[in-house]
């Protein structure tokens, strides 16, 4: 019998455990969003963490998509109380917030990214336009006035000034947020510097024109952007697709590609003379402030000089921070926290 | 007698050719272990040698002057000002008195040398102690990454080196000097999650597993066990036992990820649990674990021979007794062998974790079922994910002790299985 009644206990106890899961307060900040922004907000959490007497906020990379479809399920402690994203809302998650209660929210506009392509600094350097990016890498090309499969196999096939090698180029996986803002910002833009984009109707140009090309050429390498960093070392054929951060990191090992005849530096990608630059945000549930404890401190801590300014530590891990007016606009932002409205994001 | 001949004679000639196919046979058997064996090796010495300098950390002992001038502090023990004070200028003035020929104009190069933490360690070291103040300590604090980086990889083509020519000399001269010492990286055991690859540790990944795996095993044990008792030893034989049969087993072949979904839409949006904690980790782990469990269990309970059941039944026990008296405790060993190997299996997930928010950033080391936890599979996800380079000697460390549980599991299921297993 006792065999029994020790079953029993254990049954009893994992059903105790179960069950007693009650939406209970949290003191901890949960923050969601962007992979682009995780490394940024993860240094500024830590710091805020050892400075105050808060817990550290918890943060998760769910992608920008993903962040916000969270952030705008509804009030209440199961819900995320900010949010990244590597790109703005969209008109439709606002609604979706909207709908669900998430009524006041406050934007903050945290500097930019750039996307580089890199190479091993053994490796010809590419130096490229847009519209002979969109060539080499697009799925279809006009030939001849008609769009056919992409037929460029060397990079001199597109220009005779490119090296005479052939077109391998490593990049994110279509989940990815960098994927995303490649496609929008230097495939697209290429594609529009043709003059028979003139004549494509609004599907077919998202489909042509935002499409990379699938016959090898171009290889999907996952989320690990290391991965494709090793595979540049190792590599000299090869080019690589990933953000501003990681060739920092690597400076002494990969050089970037000229692009419309800017290099990626920090300045240019400020001063969005970069043409594939992006701006980082983030977003921040005003109904949680003060319920759950810290949301302003830590607001207020990213906004700081000491995170932000031109020696800030954000600076040191690859973040391009933003120009000492747009910052002490940003530091207004969190001490007066404006509401986001429809007419902001049209 | 001339066709036995003939036979004897067939027999003799193909023997030869009998004994080349066997001997190929197992020839074959050996390349496949050796296959096997080999993509082993390749894995471990890739991640050993990856990441045994993951245990190394490199710290600097210096003399700190706490001069309470210095710092802007007469009293730690009043939170205001130790919230104001400067804990960054008697670290760089110490280490600028180590190194000969450094000026105060070298100031910013000195300070990259320390690490952004160590003003929190002298911070804290204060605030225990605060008649240190206005004295001198020998204190020891980690270096930068940057530094520790140096240090163990100069001349390593994986690694950049971020220091300056007056840095690297500085540093060589310390090493010298033993200033600057490399030392088993107790910290890596002792702390949580940090963006600062020299302060990253897995303590809280391991707590993270560990209240995860309490969770999966407390639940999946008796449901999957009680379930195998059941349809072994009381369920009629019908089509609808059948069904759930079949059905278990297609459970177990489910990618786990699937698990994940199923965890968010129940236990998360319906039953209203909170993101990223060890319980729910633990439930929907102990929904994937508990088919593998339950067709163990099974199996274990077939095994146990009819004549034990029969005696029993013969002088008269009841199902229930023959059940629990009998056929359980035989069948135990072989049900807790299938329960380690099913939790190890659990152990290493990390899909359906992503889901319900545990491949999550979480510094503070869990101290509950109810709190923020990651477990060890994601931290290694992490890490690996990170631009910093010096998170990859971190990441296979993490992949070292995540391998050393598994192995220490699989060894006692084999170990029971030896121990308690009883053969008729």
């Amino acid at each position: 019998m006792k065999l029994n009644k020790a079953l029993a206990t254990v049954a009893l106890a994992g059903s105790v455990a179960a069950m007693s899961a009650p939406a209970m307060a949290r003191d901890t900040i949960s923050i969601v969003g962007s992979s682009t922004v995780y490394p940024f907000a993860t240094v500024v959490a830590e710091r805020f963490g050892t400075k105050t007497d808060f817990s550290t906020p918890k943060l998760e990379s769910t992608g920008s998509g993903g962040g916000l479809k969270l952030f705008c399920q509804g009030i209440g402690t199961q819900h995320p109380d900010i949010t990244n994203a590597s790109r703005r809302m969209k008109t439709s998650e606002f609604e979706l917030c909207q709908s669900n209660g998430v009524t006041d929210i406050t934007e903050f506009r945290i500097g930019s990214d750039g996307i580089v392509i890199a190479s091993s600094k053994e490796a010809e350097n590419l130096d490229i336009t847009l519209e002979q990016l969109f060539l080499a890498l697009g799925s279809k090309v006009p030939v001849n006035g008609e769009w056919v499969a992409n037929p460029n196999k060397n990079w001199s096939d597109v220009d005779s000034s490119l090296p005479n090698k052939p077109i391998r180029v490593m990049g994110p996986p279509p989940t990815s947020g960098t994927r995303d803002s490649f496609n929008e910002l230097a495939l697209a833009a290429g594609c529009d510097e043709l003059p028979e984009a003139a004549s494509l109707s609004k599907d077919e140009h998202a489909s042509i024109c935002e499409s990379v090309r699938e016959d090898g050429a171009f290889i999907e390498a996952g989320e690990n952007d290391n991965l494709i960093v090793q595979k540049l070392i190792g590599d000299t054929g090869m080019y690589g697709v990933f953000g501003y951060s990681f060739l920092e990191e690597n400076a002494d090992r990969l050089q970037a590609a000229t692009l419309n005849g800017m290099i990626p530096t920090a300045e240019a990608i400020a001063a969005d003379e970069y043409p594939v630059a992006r701006s980082l945000f983030f977003y921040v549930k005003k109904a949680h402030v003060g319920v759950v404890p810290g949301i302003a401190e830590y607001v207020s801590e990213f906004t700081s000089n000491a995170a932000m300014g031109q020696n800030g530590y954000l600076k040191d891990v690859g973040l391009i921070v933003p120009p000492r007016a747009a910052l002490m606009d940003l530091m207004d932002k969190a001490e007066s926290m404006p509401n986001l409205t429809l007419d902001e994001l049209k | 007698m001339t066709d036995q001949r003939s036979q004897a004679e067939i027999v003799r000639q193909s023997l030869k050719r009998r004994y080349r196919k066997e001997r190929r046979f197992r020839a074959y058997g050996i390349m496949a272990i050796a296959i096997a064996l080999g993509a082993l090796l390749i894995l471990f010495t890739d991640i050993i040698g990856k990441g045994y300098t993951g245990f190394v950390k490199t710290t600097i002992t210096m003399d700190v002057q706490l001069d309470g001038e210095m710092m802007y502090l007469d009293d730690p023990t009043d939170e205001r000002q130790i919230k104001m004070a400067d804990f960054v200028e008697p670290l760089v003035q110490a280490l600028i008195k180590e190194i000969p020929g450094a000026t105060e104009d070298d100031r910013n190069q000195v300070r990259e040398l320390i690490n952004p933490y160590a003003s929190v360690t002298l911070r804290d070291a204060l605030k225990a102690n605060p008649d240190w103040l206005g004295t001198t300590q020998t204190m020891t604090f980690l270096t930068h990454t940057d530094v520790d980086v140096y240090v163990k990889h100069a001349g390593d083509d994986a690694y950049s080196i971020k220091l300056n020519d007056q840095q690297k000399t500085w540093v060589d001269e310390l090493l010298e000097r033993d200033v600057i010492e490399t030392s088993f990286n107790d910290v890596f055991f002792s702390g949580g999650d940090s963006r600062d690859p020299s302060k990253a540790g897995i303590l809280g990944a391991i707590v993270g597993s560990l209240l995860t795996m309490f969770v999966t095993l407390i639940l999946s044990f008796p449901i999957g066990v009680a379930a195998a008792i059941y349809l072994e030893e009381f369920a009629p034989q019908n089509k609808f036992t059948d069904f759930i049969e079949v059905n278990i087993n297609n459970l177990a072949a489910v990618p786990s990820i699937i698990f994940g979904l199923l965890g968010l839409a129940v236990f998360i949006n319906l039953f209203g649990m909170p993101r990223s904690v060890p319980v729910v980790g633990g439930l929907v782990l102990t929904l994937m674990t508990l088919p593998t469990i339950i067709i163990s269990s099974r199996a274990a309970i077939k095994s146990v021979p009819p004549s034990i059941r029969e005696a029993a039944e013969g002088i008269g026990a009841s199902k229930m007794q023959v059940v629990l008296h009998h056929v359980l405790p035989l069948a135990m060993p072989g049900m807790l062998t299938g329960s380690i190997i099913g939790m190890a299996q659990a152990l290493g997930e990390t899909a359906p974790l992503l889901l319900i928010g545990m491949v999550a950033f979480i510094v503070d080391v869990p101290d509950g079922f109810f709190d923020s936890a990651t477990v060890l599979p994601v931290q290694v996800f992490l890490w690996a994910g990170s631009p910093e380079l010096a998170f990859i000697e971190r990441a296979s460390a993490a992949i070292m002790v995540l391998l050393a549980f598994l192995i220490s599991m699989n060894a006692l299921a084999i170990w029971m299985r030896k121990r308690l297993e009883r053969r008729w």
